[in-house]
């Protein structure tokens, strides 16, 4: 365990971190902006060409904003589910709750145009994609849930995870099979997962969200601390057991669904995070854990977005493959060098 | 059984222990009743599948009694809240913590939650609690160690250290001598005599070290398929109540040595 005045310093070195590939994140793309521009921009002045201005303004500040709420909401919602779950493995992607949101967003995207109009209608809000997603999601996780009540192998668990992850894409292919191209197009560019062309009031509600699950998570702090032990003893600890479950519940699928509908499903922050985080972190207490994770999701999901945009060139990649390419060798490297994952 | 004794603080009448499925009730055991009164030692012994666990987790809270009541300080069990029983009576179970990255300080740390406000923070009397815990299970150079760096003796100390942080007239302890080499059981055994004298807390703990619980408590359980059997060891030694423990094709107690000998 460290003294508080050496966390201070990660803290803070965390954020200057956090603050640096923010503005990078914004300089780089197809046009490269200089970071003083930027700068200048950012605090309210003028860049020295107008396109620059509107460019970040209007397009690079929205995307790297949803970027951060994207990527700590997916880091916190992993967090939680590792400790809730008491699995090193576990993960909104893992678990299947980006399966779930997916699900619901496939039902409402594919199946509007199947169920005719008054479903259509409701497709122009945004809420409606949150509310799908995380409904989505919070299903699955009641699901796995109750598999967690009767089996205790967290191998189960896992396995339950994936399968649905094979259910949605059936659920999904058969949709798809009977929905016009328009739609299925929709979709599918909303599953590649993007965190550009979002609306300010878009972000807004994504905001809303993030900040509630990781208000959420912040407040149950001292529960998750207690979980660490095990259920038996956090219960001989006095914490009610089932009000703290279903809050954390609540709190991930308000995070994954939140942010899966938004940016699409995006694989391995969640899981990933945590595990990179505990690397400088070596407490276990949430109260130190929850804001770390927060700056590290943060901070990695600009890095993933800077190189998915390919810098200087017109093309773009799919975020969700560079967070898998990213994410995954860095769970292997972790499981090779230490031969366990702690949590 | 004869009046109240004093200073009563964990108390079982008439108690019935099992399962409750929709179906069914599954009866473990019924009709147990004692009292134990602080500062006592208290040794629970019984063969594999007897009960003890079940007794153990109804005796916390864990699990609903199938009838009788379990009162704690006058109060009965189930109608203290999960806080006001969490200040009341701490467990060291047989699970490790299911983190095993946290440190030995962490962990005994968190034992003071029933006492912390809403974010878990320490004050300095909460502090000087964990120090003293970790002091009387001389644990005091692990704190800044890891879980998983620790061997099954140096473990099962420090899981005490968070029950004694909890700081509960009670602490209840399931097989905390499982897994320890002879050296380990006899020193943590001693080690839960100590803390009753020094600490007035009562200890209940169940074990499979029969000679050595003789040796120590001051009060003995004993679960055998015919009765529950509670009495000062001496006394239950003198009445051959130990012989109906197990099966008698293997093993039998000898009286005189209070220890059980294979029979040839």
């Amino acid at each position: 365990m460290k003294s508080p005045r050496s966390y201070s310093r990660i803290f803070l070195l965390l954020v200057i971190v956090l603050a640096i590939v923010f503005c990078v994140n914004i300089s780089l793309g197809s046009v490269g902006i200089p970071l003083s521009e930027i700068l200048s921009v950012l605090t309210g002045g003028e860049a020295s060409k107008s396109s620059w201005q509107y460019i970040v303004l209007d397009y690079r500040l929205p995307k790297a904003l949803t970027t951060v709420l994207v990527g700590s909401g997916l880091a916190i919602s992993g967090l939680l589910m590792q400790t809730l779950f008491r699995n090193p493995l576990a993960g909104p992607f893992v678990l299947g709750l980006s399966s779930g949101a997916s699900l619901g967003v496939a039902i409402l995207i594919l199946g509007a145009g199947i169920f005719g109009t008054a479903l259509g209608s409701l497709l122009t809000s945004p809420w409606s994609l949150v509310i799908a997603s995380a409904l989505g999601s919070f299903l699955v996780l009641l699901a796995v849930l109750a598999v967690t009540l009767r089996v205790k192998d967290t191998m189960a668990i896992l396995i339950i995870g994936l399968m649905f992850g094979s259910v949605t894409a059936a659920v999904v292919a058969v949709l798809s099979y009977f929905s016009n191209a328009e739609k299925l197009q929709q979709y599918v560019f909303w599953s590649f997962g993007s965190l550009g062309n979002q609306s300010w009031s878009g972000i807004a509600i994504l905001a809303t969200c993030t900040l509630l699950g990781i208000f959420l998570a912040f407040v149950s702090s001292k529960s998750l601390n207690a979980l660490l032990l095990g259920e038996n003893y956090a219960r001989s600890l006095g914490v009610r057991l089932k009000r703290t479950t279903l809050v954390i519940i609540i709190t991930t699928s308000v995070l994954a669904g939140a942010i899966t509908a938004f940016a699409g499903p995006i694989a391995f922050i969640g899981l990933a995070v945590p595990h990179i985080t505990r690397q400088w972190i070596t407490s276990s207490d949430h109260r130190i854990l929850i804001p770390a994770v927060l700056l590290v999701g943060s901070i990695t999901m600009l890095i993933c977005d800077a190189v998915a945009q390919l810098p200087y060139l017109e093309y773009t990649l799919p975020i969700n493959a560079i967070t898998s390419l990213i994410g995954a060798p860095v769970v292997i490297w972790l499981l090779v060098r230490k031969r366990k994952l702690l949590f | 059984m004869e009046g109240k004794k004093k200073h009563t603080v964990l108390e079982a009448v008439d108690l019935s222990i099992g399962y409750r499925s929709k179906r069914k009730e599954t009866v473990v055991a019924n009709g147990i009743s004692f009292q134990c009164s602080k500062g006592e030692l208290i040794g629970l012994v019984g063969a594999n599948g007897i009960g003890k666990s079940t007794l153990l987790r109804t005796l916390c809270g864990m699990q609903a009694a199938l009838g009788g009541t379990v009162s704690i300080l006058d109060q009965s069990i189930a109608s203290i809240t999960p806080m006001a029983l969490a200040t009341h009576l701490s467990v060291v179970l047989t699970e490790a913590p299911s983190s095993k990255n946290l440190s030995v300080m962490e962990f005994v740390s968190l034992g003071r939650q029933p006492h912390t406000n809403w974010l878990g923070k320490l004050s300095s009397t909460d502090r000087e609690t964990i120090l003293r815990a970790l002091e009387q299970t001389e644990t005091l150079d692990l704190q800044q160690k890891k879980c998983y760096e620790l061997s099954d003796g140096q473990m099962q100390r420090v899981a005490i250290a968070r029950a004694l942080a909890q700081d509960t007239p009670i602490i209840i302890l399931d097989e905390p001598t499982t897994h320890l080499d002879l050296y380990h059981r006899a020193y943590i055994l001693k080690l839960l005599k100590r803390l009753t004298k020094e600490t007035q807390k009562t200890i209940l703990f169940s074990t499979h070290e029969i000679d050595l619980a003789i040796q120590l408590s001051d009060t003995m359980i004993v679960m055998t398929p015919e009765a529950i059997l509670v009495d000062e060891p001496c006394n239950l030694i003198s009445q051959g109540h130990f012989n109906s423990l197990f099966p008698e094709d293997s093993i039998f107690f000898d009286s005189e040595t209070g220890r059980f000998t294979v029979r040839e």
